[in-house]
Parts: C-alpha cells; structure tokens; sequence
C-alpha cells in the first residue's frame, strides 16, 4: 500500500494557512467525496445484496453499532504497530551503521536481510503465533520485521552516498572520527532514514493486521475476521477504513518528525510551518 | 627563518589505468606572512597541490610542508578553503562559519561573536540563520571565506574563493581580504585563474603550466598596498599584467 501525501509546495498569493490548506488537499477530498457518492448510488440503484458490498450509509451505520469496542481494537493495533515500527526502525539504524563501518559485516548480512523479505508475511506470522503465543508479542515481531528493512536500506545508501566532499572539509580542519560523525555522516543521513522510515509507517499497520488475522484477542485484524465469518461486510469495511486511517497518521506523524529533525531540507520552499 | 610552506620536487599521480599524472617537480615557497598567488589554467593541479597541503591527498613523491610540519603526514595544519567554498547544508549561515574554529578548539560564544561582527562586513548581515540553500552562490563563498578566515590557523590555503561572486563584490572582497591581512599577517596560499586578482592581491605569483602542472614562471608584484583602481589602472600594472598573461598562455598551450 503506498500512501502519497503531497506538502504544500506552491502557495497562493495572499492566501493564509487555512486557504494554502484548502488548496492543497480540497481536490483529493471531492474526489473521494465523488468516489462514495458513486458508490452509494451504485449499491442503491443495483440493490446489491450487504454481504456483497454495503453501501457507505450502511458501512457508518456499522461503525456506529461497534463503536464501543473499537477504541479498544484501535489500540491494540496502533500499540503493536508503534512498537514495532519503533524497534524496527532502532534495528535498520544499528545494522546500518554496523554495515556501513564494517565491510565484512555488510557482505555476512545483506544476504541474510534480503532473504528475510523474501518470506511472506503470510506464512510467517502462525508460525510466530505457535513460538510467541496470543499475546502482543508475534504481531510487533512482524511490524518489525516489515519495518526494519526499508530502514536499513534507505540509511545504508544515505550514510554510503555521504558528500566526500564535506568529510574531506572536516577532516582538512582536524576533526576527529567523533566530530565526522556528528557534523557530517549523521545529518547527511537524516533525510535517507525518514524516507526509508516513511515506507515503513505505511506497512506497520498492515503488518500488525495481518499478524492479529492468525489469531489475537484484540486489534483490527480480530476485529475484521470475526466481522468477515458472521458476513458482517459492512463491519469489515469499518475495519478497512479505520486501517487506512491508522497508516495515514502514523505515516503523517513521520512526516511532522521528519520536518522538525531536518528542517534545512524544507527550507527556502515556501512553506516554513 | 623557516619558510611558513615549503614544497620541494612534490608529484602527485591520481590512480587510474594510466594513472593521471596532476603535477611533478613542484618547487615552491611561501614566507611567513606573505602572500603567494597560484595562477593557472583550469585542471593544471592547482587544486592538487592546496590539497596536498592541506593534508587531504598524499603524494606520490616529494616533500611539503607547512608551518614546520611535514603535510604529507599531518591534517588541519592550515585553514583551508575548497573550491566552491563547500558548507554544511544542516547548519545555519553563522554555525557554518564559526565550524572551523569550533572544530579546532575556540569556544562557541567566542567564534560566534567574532563571526557576527564580520558577518555585516561580508554583506552577510541578516542572514545569520539563514540555511545555505537560501544563500547565494556568492553569499554562501563568503560564508567559506569567513569559515577559513575564523579558523585560528596562521596558514590559509584558498582555493578560488571569490569564483562565484560578481565583479562588484569581488573588489570589494579583495579590499576586505588585503585589510584583513595587512593586520593579520597571515601567511596565505591563494590559487586563481585571474590575474589581474592575482596581482592585486600577492606578493609574488606562481604560474603553473598546463598537466602534468608544475611552476614555470614567478613574478613579484611590487605595488604599494592597499591596492585600489589607481594602481590596477597604472601602467605598470598594466605592463606587469600583459607579462603575467604571455607567461601564462605559454603554460597552457
């Protein structure tokens, strides 16, 4: 799932936050207002069947017939996911690092990571559900193990594709290997590790959903499975949406983090909020 | 006395199949507080040799040193200016320019309000926070230029700082620069490709041939400082300057 949020770039003459935040998101909003509209009077004219596809009203309806429980499952799965996603993140910086100042290390490891993604998520989360249980435990092993590698790739390139240039400036003044790694290797890999760590936002909540699919005692994905064997379609939307939402957030929480940690990177763009 | 740099049969080879040969039998010095332009066309070495003394390359054969100590074996000996100036895009117009002093030592609040009185005098007043790819090109040389003039070096290698900037600021850089080291009596090591900068600014002036680059010529450039348009409009500035010009075509051709 990619979820593309687009930053306001282009500001309109005179116009303040409130009119550059219109502008900036109103078009993907009347799309999406256009799109449940179409669906709506689709489901309706074609009097297809709730179990089958329930239309928008029916979906809110649903939303708010279980909305008691859904702070609960909605937290579970932000919890599993944050926590993840924050271990993840921890791992792809250390291995990183380790791989980019050792070279030995990056031959021995990279192999192994790589392999690592090439098992699906599918077959490995009842496997974790037989090693660790029913508990929070499986579910943030997968978050983190979708999460750590786009992490890890992203800052490898970006502390490998570091200026030569300045590590020379640094060095020319007699800096030490401290002094390079402060001024120069860790801001220059700011940027790649928010990119990677972008990626990661938006699969974290999917992870976690997919973990708590195999078996869970709460969270979207419990929530979803249970809806999807009563053929409570329209709960199973609810979850779908309140999935979407999760990864948005957390995806925009990276971005608002990503802004303030490397703020010369968004500077001289016309937007300085 | 011992001479502040002192390059003797330096060569340098950049790796390669053929290796490129970037300068041989570099022979040169500079006294303690002089002034010593490096002229030549571009890709003769010029950059080579400031970044052998600067410590960043080691070269193939010969010996250099600066302020005594040997630069083929030691780093940071001298403040060293890159071509194009080269900042930290993470850090703000001031912390750029107090980095070279931070790094060697100064305390932060002394490097910063020594840099904030030059930063009006540089033109660079007001802009103090401001991020380098806000900067011009020109204002973000002047930004290296007070970085190198900051750090508390007695040797300063400059690699055509004032590249980028237009003629206007430029004279009036050289105006700074000549004030600054009448007082100072730095020893600089400062490379160009214009010679009438070179002459403005020098006490001597090195020509150095096309690669494999070495030093074909010397001229003394005897002027009375400061150096304003009187003097660059002189005849015998005008004279000296038309020498300086054939020695270097004949270099490079």
């Amino acid at each position: 799932m990619t979820v593309a949020i687009d930053l306001p770039r282009a500001r309109l003459p005179g116009a303040g936050s409130a009119g550059r935040f219109l502008a900036n998101y109103l078009p993907a909003t009347l799309l999406l207002v256009a799109l449940v509209g179409f669906w709506e009077a689709w489901v309706q004219v074609r009097n297809t069947p709730s179990y089958v596809l329930p239309a928008p009203s029916l979906v809110w309806e649903a939303f708010l017939r279980t909305r008691g429980t859904l702070p609960g499952h909605t937290l579970t799965t932000l919890n599993e996911s944050l926590l993840g996603l924050g271990i993840g993140a921890l791992a792809g910086v250390a291995l990183a690092s380790l791989m980019t100042s050792v070279a030995i290390v990056r031959r021995v490891l990279y192999p192994l990571m790589i392999v690592s993604q090439t098992i699906p998520m599918i077959v490995l989360a009842p496997l974790l559900t037989i090693w660790f249980g029913f508990g929070i435990e499986p579910k943030v092993v997968v978050v983190l193990l979708v999460t750590f590698f786009p992490v890890l790739v992203s800052t490898t390139e970006a502390l490998l594709g570091a200026d030569r240039n300045l590590i020379a400036l640094l060095q020319s003044m007699g800096a030490t290997r401290l002094q390079t790694l402060r001024y120069v290797l860790l801001p220059s890999a700011l940027p790649g590790f928010f990119a990677g760590l972008r990626i990661a936002a938006a699969y974290a909540v999917t992870g976690a959903v997919i973990a708590e699919l195999m078996g869970a005692q709460s969270g979207l994905g419990l929530y979803i499975t249970r809806s999807n064997s009563a053929f409570r379609t329209d709960q199973v939307f609810v979850g779908i949406v309140l999935v979407a939402l999760l990864s948005l957030a957390l995806f925009a929480a990276v971005h608002i983090i990503n802004r303030l940690a490397t703020p010369w990177a968004f500077a001289g763009k016309g937007d300085n909020s | 006395m011992e001479p502040a740099i002192e390059v003797e049969n330096l060569a340098h080879a950049y790796p390669g199949k053929p290796p490129v040969q970037a300068v041989m039998d570099v022979n040169m010095v500079a006294a303690e507080g002089e002034f010593v332009s490096l002229v030549g066309s571009s890709g003769c070495g010029k950059s080579t040799l400031l970044k052998v003394l600067a410590g960043l390359i080691r070269p193939t054969s010969g010996h250099a040193s600066v302020d005594g100590q040997d630069a083929t074996q030691s780093i940071g000996v001298a403040a060293y200016m890159p071509q194009g100036g080269v900042l930290l895009p993470w850090l703000r117009a001031l912390a750029n320019a107090t980095l070279g002093a931070t790094i060697a030592g100064v305390g932060r609040k002394e490097a910063t309000s020594h840099a904030r009185e030059l930063f009006e005098r540089f033109g660079l007043g007001g802009f103090e926070s401001a991020w380098p790819s806000e900067l011009s090109g020109g204002m973000q040389q002047r930004v290296a230029l007070l970085r190198t003039f900051l750090t508390p070096r007695s040797t300063i290698l400059l690699d055509e700082p004032f590249g980028a900037l237009d003629a206007i600021t430029r004279r009036e850089m050289h105006a700074w620069l000549q004030d600054v080291w009448a007082n100072e009596r730095r020893t600089v090591l400062f490379v160009t490709h214009d010679v009438e900068e070179a002459l403005t600014l020098s006490d001597r002036v090195y020509v150095m041939s096309k690669r494999p680059g070495t030093l074909v010529a010397e001229f003394r450039s005897p002027f009375p400082r400061p150096r304003g348009r009187e003097i660059q409009t002189s005849p015998e500035f005008a004279t000296l300057k038309g020498q300086l010009l054939d020695a270097l075509e004949a270099a490079s051709s």
